[in-house]
């Protein structure tokens, strides 16, 4: 038997979290170390992973296959095509960033009790929710991805509530509590999505008698398993509601403005750029796979969904006041997008979705990260309180740009790409959405644009004149990632590569071919 | 209605076998050895209270009710293994008993969750020592008055109610007896036997007394009110049937009885008296369950018991009132199952959202717990409700993880103490994340699985329960019941934000370091949790192997 590397890519950071949150109250240094150690091997695993996954080849690669709990029909099945493999390695690499971003973020204010300790649980949460989202996007049985899908929310929850962003407003006490609110609206969103879901997972096992994706599938495409109309939607609407909740998708979204305003920065770099893809990702896995039928019958609906998101979100990033809130709605506007992608069903809809996903992480990260390292340092949230940063600051300002181009997709960075063909897609299944959807793109420019002009230039505030550069821990997340948004915008062809295929299978799960043949030279 | 169309034992017996010749009954005393060996062990803690010193008492009847439990589950054990769970299950003691796979799964559970809450009665050191004498969590004299001198002097010459530990060993004869009671006499005596200890148990708490009166006596005038229904319920069957016999009346009620004597045939065409009789006994096995509308107790009782008693209680009666439950609508009523799932149907769905969403306003972690409680009635009841072999099973696996849960929340809850005893109230628990992490962790981790969070052992068996349901044909209970888990999420979410996002207040509750017996308590729940939901293989075959009632 060949070694399990799926399993050790989730094995690893879950050790790492148990080996981090052992480490004595004092250690806390040591702590942060291991953490990040842990994290970097992962991310060495992941690498190792998409090396061997060949593009080209099976459908579902690196397979594994264990019996679980046989009287619930689970098994404990691995296996990653083009899509789940890019998805982990994302994953794998923004972790680390993560972690070195948040180095100071849970060092105790005061020493408490010597049994409390913040800066371990910090780490090994983070680790844990790694681990998690990792196994999830290799999971290839309905019922282990339901359990990590629920599971996840647990660590994620102790990280927005216990750790709060200590740049407020107001009384600690008030913060306190805005900050258990946001951390349980975070929750019961999710919870109550994931219960709906699993009314629909017990379903489709009355229905099909199996949880293997592989075997539901296989089931399906040779009409061995038949599944009436009524069924059939009833239970893909089961999936979608509690991935639309994840993802997060008008009107579905108002959980996450709360949670990556109140949490640090780094955690809303964790909800919107890794735990939320979860819910795009099974959208693309679960919702079409398995019910091909009824996701077609859906998609109109979707699509307006998708549109109300895009601009929506984007018009209330324009109206924020309060930056970590703004990124929030323009996440949710590029979720927006992702869904679009997804639902136009054509191979540059979804393959634009699919590397979006990447993309928004990266974008996302760079710009949450550096906006987190400017609130650190003058300990506000809002956008009033700055001005002429970069006058101070030239090199922080300098990423932060960079960062908001990303975000608003300039050609030449990695999220233009994606952009792009979501949006060819889009024009060559449904023209008006395709139309509606770039209002979206000029909102994005108006949104950062103005959150730069606002903070960075004009007359220096006097609370920023001493304001002080990035330091080089804070350079050494930053450059990677500008370095990577660079790369992939004018390079995405590694990506595209591994990407396509798995669309190719998509696309034939929910027989779907693209309208015209034109649109291919466009690509 | 002429002389002989009326039923009557004793004309029945006289006429088969004259007085004279009535044998000696034929008892299996191997395959009842569970249930006599804690019986025997409970009249031996009888005499143990007359006879031996004070001060020896509390360490042999300690060692005597461990020892009778652990004699007793290897007992089962041993039946399980001898096959009595599978081919050789059968009906002992003139057919008052049923010796077969859920009976011996239920006893199996009930006795190993017993087992674990007499370890918390026997918790002494949560108090500092009151003049030079360990005090545990029951009455120094429970006859004393609450607040007199003649509490103070027992206090003071360091009585300890140890009477505890043989009571319990009775009510755990008992709730032995009823899931494998097959006759509705047996049924009935059972349900007394355990009865009876608990409404004496409830009453004993060492702090706040009469709090814990107060909940017995309550207890005990529904319990009373609720037997009166059951035992109208049995005769008003055996009006119907002629016999308390499970199998008996099973065969009336589907018609396939094969010698009608004149008796029989004037009642049995009556279904009056056949519904009627069933639904009453229906609802005294829904009291013991704690289904709503039947639920009014469960609050008042599990707070005002003492906590050990209330964790007790919560556990091992539900088992065994499933049990029964379940055998009496598989066994006696299958044949009425279209009357009776529309009812169960309805109670099931009220008990489920009604203890959900009731549990939200509670500020006192105990009735929190029993509002918690009712609600896993419900999804208990979705399981009972599919009426397949699948159901059974399901049912019995939850009810293994549900009791051990249970416990080691009520042990927890015996920890967090102030002044005037253990600090209940909601708000006291305030922060008790930063004060003692382990703790509130070991707390969240119970809570986490009666929410049904995945990986922990409640969702693998709310799970199997929702399944079976669907299976079953009960969909809509499985929506309803995704829909109170929903709710409940949200009051148990809420103690977590409270121990860990919460300042704690500067005049909150201490944390007692407990001795090894709380902490094998909370430690088995823990493990059984975690094991259940990661690994819960072993113990779904074990349910679905047990999961067919001998007739």
């Amino acid at each position: 038997m060949s070694f399990p590397i799926l399993t050790a890519t989730a094995v690893l950071p879950a050790v790492g979290a148990i080996a981090t949150a052992a480490v004595p109250a004092a250690r806390r240094a040591a702590a942060k170390w291991l953490a990040l150690l842990f994290s970097l091997a992962t991310l060495v695993l992941a690498a190792i992973v998409l090396v061997r996954f060949e593009p080209g080849g099976d459908r579902y690669q690196l397979t594994e296959s264990h019996a679980w709990i046989a009287d619930f029909g689970v098994r404990y099945e691995l296996g990653v095509d083009g899509i789940g493999v890019v998805m982990v390695a994302l994953t794998a690499l923004l972790i680390p960033f993560v972690i070195l971003a948040g180095w100071h973020d849970a060092d105790p204010l005061e020493t408490r009790s010597s049994r409390w300790r913040p800066t371990q649980g910090f780490f090994a949460l983070i680790l844990m929710v790694e681990a998690m989202v990792i196994l999830s996007f290799e999971a290839t049985d309905v019922f282990l991805f339901y359990i990590l899908f629920e599971a996840m929310l647990i660590p994620m929850y102790f990280l927005i509530g216990g750790f709060g962003d200590r740049a407020h407003s107001g009384t600690e006490e008030n913060a306190a509590a805005q900050r258990s609110y946001a951390a349980v609206k975070f929750l019961l969103y999710n919870l109550v999505g994931g219960l709906i879901m699993l009314a629909a997972v017990i379903g489709l096992y009355v229905v099909a008698g199996s949880f293997s994706l592989s075997e539901i599938a296989q089931a399906r495409a040779s009409g061995e398993l038949e599944m009436a109309t009524t069924t059939e939607r009833l239970l893909f609407l089961g999936f979608f509601f509690a991935f639309a909740i994840k993802a997060p998708l008008w009107p579905l979204h108002t959980w996450l403005p709360n949670a990556m305003g109140e949490a640090t920065a780094p955690v809303a770099v964790l909800i919107t750029a890794v735990v939320d893809k979860v819910g795009t990702f099974a959208m693309l896995r679960f919702c079409l796979q398995l019910f091909p039928e009824a996701s077609k019958w859906a998609t109109p609906v979707i699509l307006v969904l998708a549109l109300i998101s895009i601009v929506y979100g984007a018009l209330l990033a324009v109206g924020q006041r309060d930056i970590k809130r703004l990124i929030a709605y323009a996440s949710v506007s590029h979720f927006g997008f992702i869904i679009l992608g997804i639902f136009v069903m054509t191979s540059q809809g979804q393959s634009g979705a699919t590397l979006y996903m990447v993309n928004h992480g990266l974008s996302t990260a760079a710009l949450m990260l550096v906006a987190g390292f400017l609130i650190s340092r003058r300990g506000s949230r809002l956008i009033a309180d700055y001005g002429g940063v970069q006058k101070v600051a030239p090199v922080l300002a300098g990423t932060f740009l960079i960062g908001g181009l990303a975000t608003l997709s300039l050609p030449g960075l990695a999220p233009f790409v994606s952009e792009f063909l979501v949006l060819v897609g889009a024009f060559a299944a449904y023209p008006v959405v395709g139309i509606i959807a770039t209002v979206g793109i000029v909102l994005a420019a108006l949104y950062t644009l103005v959150l730069y002009q606002r903070t960075m230039t004009g007359p220096v505030k006097a609370e920023v004149r001493t304001m002080p550069d990035l330091k080089a821990r804070e350079l050494a997340v930053v450059a990677p990632l500008i370095a990577l948004l660079i790369f992939l915008g004018v390079f995405p062809k590694p990506l595209t590569e591994i990407i396509d295929p798995a669309v190719e299978h998509t696309m034939s799960d929910v027989q779907k071919q693209d309208p015209r043949p034109d649109v291919e030279a466009a690509k | 209605m002429s002389a002989t169309a009326v039923h009557s034992l004793w004309t029945t017996a006289a006429e088969v076998e004259p007085f004279g010749r009535i044998p000696t009954p034929h008892i299996e005393y191997a395959q009842l050895a569970p249930a006599l060996i804690v019986v025997g062990a409970a009249v031996l803690g009888i005499l143990v209270e007359a006879f031996v010193p004070r001060r020896a008492r509390y360490h042999t009847q300690v060692f005597l009710a461990v020892v009778a439990l652990t004699a007793a589950f290897a007992a089962v054990v041993g039946l399980a293994a001898g096959g009595y769970a599978t081919t050789e299950a059968q009906i002992a003691a003139m057919g008052a008993i049923a010796v077969d796979g859920p009976a011996l799964f239920l006893q199996g559970t009930i006795l190993l969750a017993s087992l674990v809450a007499v370890f918390t009665f026997a918790e002494r050191r949560l108090d500092p020592a009151a003049h030079g004498n360990r005090i545990d969590s029951f009455a120094a004299e429970s006859a004393a008055v609450p607040g007199s001198d003649h509490e103070k002097a027992a206090v003071k010459a360091g009585f300890t109610t140890t009477e505890v530990f043989p009571l319990a060993l009775f009510a755990v004869t008992g709730m032995l007896v009823f899931p494998a009671a097959n006759d509705l006499l047996t049924l009935f005596i059972a349900l007394e036997v355990f009865s009876l200890p608990l409404y004496l148990l409830c009453a004993v708490a060492r702090r706040k007394r009469l709090m814990s009166q107060e909940a017995a006596v309550k207890y005990f005038l529904l319990g009373a009110f609720s037997s009166a229904f059951l035992l109208f319920g049995i005769a008003l069957v055996y009006g119907y049937a002629g016999s308390v016999s499970y199998a008996r009346i099973a065969d009336v009620v589907e018609g396939s009885v094969r010698t009608i004597d004149p008796a029989l045939a004037d009642t049995m065409g009556n279904d009056a008296l056949l519904l009627i009789g069933g639904a009453m006994i229906l609802v005294g096995l829904l009291f013991k369950v704690g289904a709503v509308p039947f639920h009014m107790w469960t609050p008042d009782v599990y707070q005002g018991a003492p906590t050990p008693v209330t964790g007790f209680m919560a556990a091992a009666t539900k088992v065994a009132a499933f049990g029964a439950l379940l055998r009496l609508l598989y066994v006696v009523l299958p044949g009425l199952t279209w009357d009776w799932r529309p009812v169960m149907w309805a109670v099931a769905i009220v008990t489920m959202l009604g203890g959900a969403i009731v549990a939200i306003t509670q500020t006192d972690i105990k009735r929190l717990l029993a509002y918690s409680s009712i609600a896993h009635a419900g999804f208990i009841l979705a399981g009972v409700i599919a009426a397949t072999p699948e159901g059974i099973s399901s049912v019995l696996f939850y009810l293994l993880v549900y009791s051990f849960v249970t416990i080691g929340a009520f042990a927890v809850v015996t920890l967090v103490r102030d002044a005037g005893g253990e600090a209940t109230h909601l708000s006291k628990w305030a922060g008790l994340g930063r004060r003692s992490p382990l703790v509130a962790a070991v707390f969240a981790v119970f809570l986490l699985s009666f929410a049904g969070i995945p990986l922990t052992s409640g969702f693998a068996g709310k799970f199997a329960v929702f399944k079976a349901a669907a299976d079953g044909g009960a969909a809509a209970l499985v929506v309803v019941g995704v829909i109170s888990s929903a709710i409940a999420a949200f009051f148990y979410i809420r103690v977590i934000v409270l121990m860990f996002f919460s300042e704690p207040k500067p005049e909150g509750p201490t944390v007692a370091v407990p001795s090894p017996l709380t902490m094998t308590a909370i430690g088995v729940g823990v493990a059984v949790t975690l094991v259940l939901g990661l690994a819960p293989q072993y113990f779904l075959d074990l349910a679905s192997q047990a999961g067919v009632f001998v007739r």
